[in-house]
């Protein structure tokens, strides 16, 4: 494994604000999803920021400015930003957040926007392959399947691919990924 | 409420089966000889939380899946991995409360021919042994104390947070898995940062940042002398056993910290060999926290 989060996808969360970039009703909607309703309640006093473990080493990921961002309007920039993704999800940020809002969440929330978009990392693609194929996230080697046998444990659950796909279909994230095949996510090796 | 007779069908999801068998193993011997009885369940997939940053909904419904597969089977759900237990807890009871959410889940499974009902609870192995067996029982059934044993623990987040949804421990001062690694008669170390994050989940976006934060727990526990760290969780043991190796030639450092599923450390103090609780699994070398438990072992005889 590399350093994958190479910078094909710049960090623009430190560039100027230009108001023709801002989207004014982009709040409204993260406000009707679920896990943002409470992202108008932030007050950027960056207890986020400065309880987050990514944070102290990332020159980049501040929590405190996706939810700035998010909340300002800057959708495309937002949604774009690499940092998004760095987000570890140990809900420390959410559970000390002294206004209730469900941080975490709100950067899952825009994760999600983003790979609507088809913006997201190749490994989100190959583990939502792989749950598909398999029902797993990981493709469990035959090697390992074999292995429990030996070691005494009963045979893996089979998961059901078919019955999975059928409860999927209509999700419009998966249907897009399906049909597509190919992400936007430059960032492959 | 009795040890005996408590039945639950076995939740492995992914990470265990994948890489942790040691965990597996060790889980299914100790949890059996404190009468906990495990199902197994042919088609649990997937609990979601892999897929939760790219498509909230199939998350959800990937997570009701398994929740409906327990309630046809109208059995509880156990778990090995923290971020399992969590995630079938939360959808359970968001999609209890939220009407229009479940409608919508439902209207997927539908497809599948499946409802969601919300029937049945699920535990991470941790919440079975305290709430299930009891530390009481525990500390009745072990036969070799390992008081010659200094160790560090390290719960993860998912165990802890978000509180609302797990509701389980004190994710600021969480008290559980020390409580019960006293059971075994081990000395449970204090040490900083205990409840911070392996870095685990940002494996694969960056991964300098992951190491970095599994580096940072390693030299905490480094520097109060602890013997092993204590893990109940399938990634935050990749963390700090498979990646321990990599970390110290990554920062030029040495640690040699043993990392033992919880599991394995209570089977010991049951009577358990290293054998039976696969510690050959293990990649840090664990043969000195070993001989100094058979060795005590043996003074205690005498």
């Amino acid at each position: 494994m590399t350093e994958n989060a190479a910078p094909a996808l710049k960090d623009d969360t430190r560039e100027p604000v230009r108001a023709s970039e801002i989207d004014p009703k982009f709040k409204y909607q993260l406000i009707k999803m679920h896990g943002s309703e409470k992202l108008l309640k932030c007050f950027q006093c960056g207890t986020c920021t400065s309880d987050c473990p990514v944070a102290r080493y990332s020159d980049s990921y501040r929590p405190r400015t996706i939810l700035r961002m998010a909340s300002l309007g800057l959708k495309d920039r937002v949604l774009k930003s690499e940092t998004l993704w760095l987000c570890a999800a140990c809900f420390t940020c959410t559970d000390r957040c002294p206004q209730d809002v469900e941080v975490a969440s709100v950067i899952r929330v825009l994760r999600n926007l983003a790979a609507e978009e088809g913006i997201f990392p190749q490994v989100f693609k190959d583990q939502c392959t792989s749950v598909l194929e398999s029902g797993y996230a990981y493709k469990i080697p035959d090697l390992r399947i074999k292995k429990r046998d030996s070691l005494g444990l009963p045979p893996l659950p089979k998961g059901n691919p078919d019955s999975i796909k059928k409860s999927l279909k209509g999700v419009s994230f998966i249907s897009k990924m399906t049909n597509k095949g190919e992400t936007k996510d430059e960032r492959k090796q | 409420m009795s040890a005996n007779n408590k039945k639950y069908l076995i939740f492995l999801g992914c990470a265990v089966p994948y890489r942790v068998s040691a965990y597996e193993i060790s889980a299914r011997k100790v949890l059996a000889k404190l009468g906990i009885e495990l199902v197994e369940m042919p088609e649990f997939n997937c609990c979601g939380l892999p897929l939760d940053p790219v498509s909230h909904e199939t998350m959800l419904i990937l997570a009701a899946r398994n929740l409906v597969l327990a309630e046809q089977k109208g059995l509880d759900i156990i778990t090995l991995c923290p971020g399992c237990a969590g995630t079938l807890k939360k959808v359970n009871k968001i999609l209890k409360e939220d009407k229009a959410l479940r409608e919508q889940i439902n209207g997927h499974l539908k497809e599948s021919g499946l409802e969601f009902k919300g029937t049945v609870t699920t535990k991470h192995i941790l919440q079975v042994l305290k709430e299930d067996v009891g530390v009481d029982n525990i500390k009745k059934a072990v036969v070799r104390p390992l008081t010659m044993l200094k160790v560090a623990e390290h719960n993860g987040c998912h165990i802890l947070r978000p509180k609302e949804y797990i509701g389980f421990d004190d994710p600021e001062d969480p008290q559980t898995l020390k409580t019960l690694i006293e059971a075994t008669g081990a000395t449970c170390l204090d040490y900083v940062d205990e409840t911070e994050c392996c870095g685990a989940p940002s494996v694969g976006v960056s991964d300098k940042i992951a190491l970095q934060l599994a580096r940072d727990k390693l030299s905490h526990v480094k520097q109060v002398d602890a013997q092993a760290l204590i893990t109940i969780c399938p990634f935050c043991h990749i963390m700090y056993d498979t990646n321990e190796l990599r970390i110290e030639k990554m920062f030029n450092e040495v640690y040699g910290i043993p990392v033992l599923h919880y599991p394995q450390l209570l089977g010991l103090a049951l009577g358990m060999t290293p054998e039976e609780l696969a510690f050959g699994e293990l990649r840090v070398n664990t043969s000195n926290i070993l001989k100094q438990v058979s060795e005590g072992a043996k003074q205690n005889e005498q």
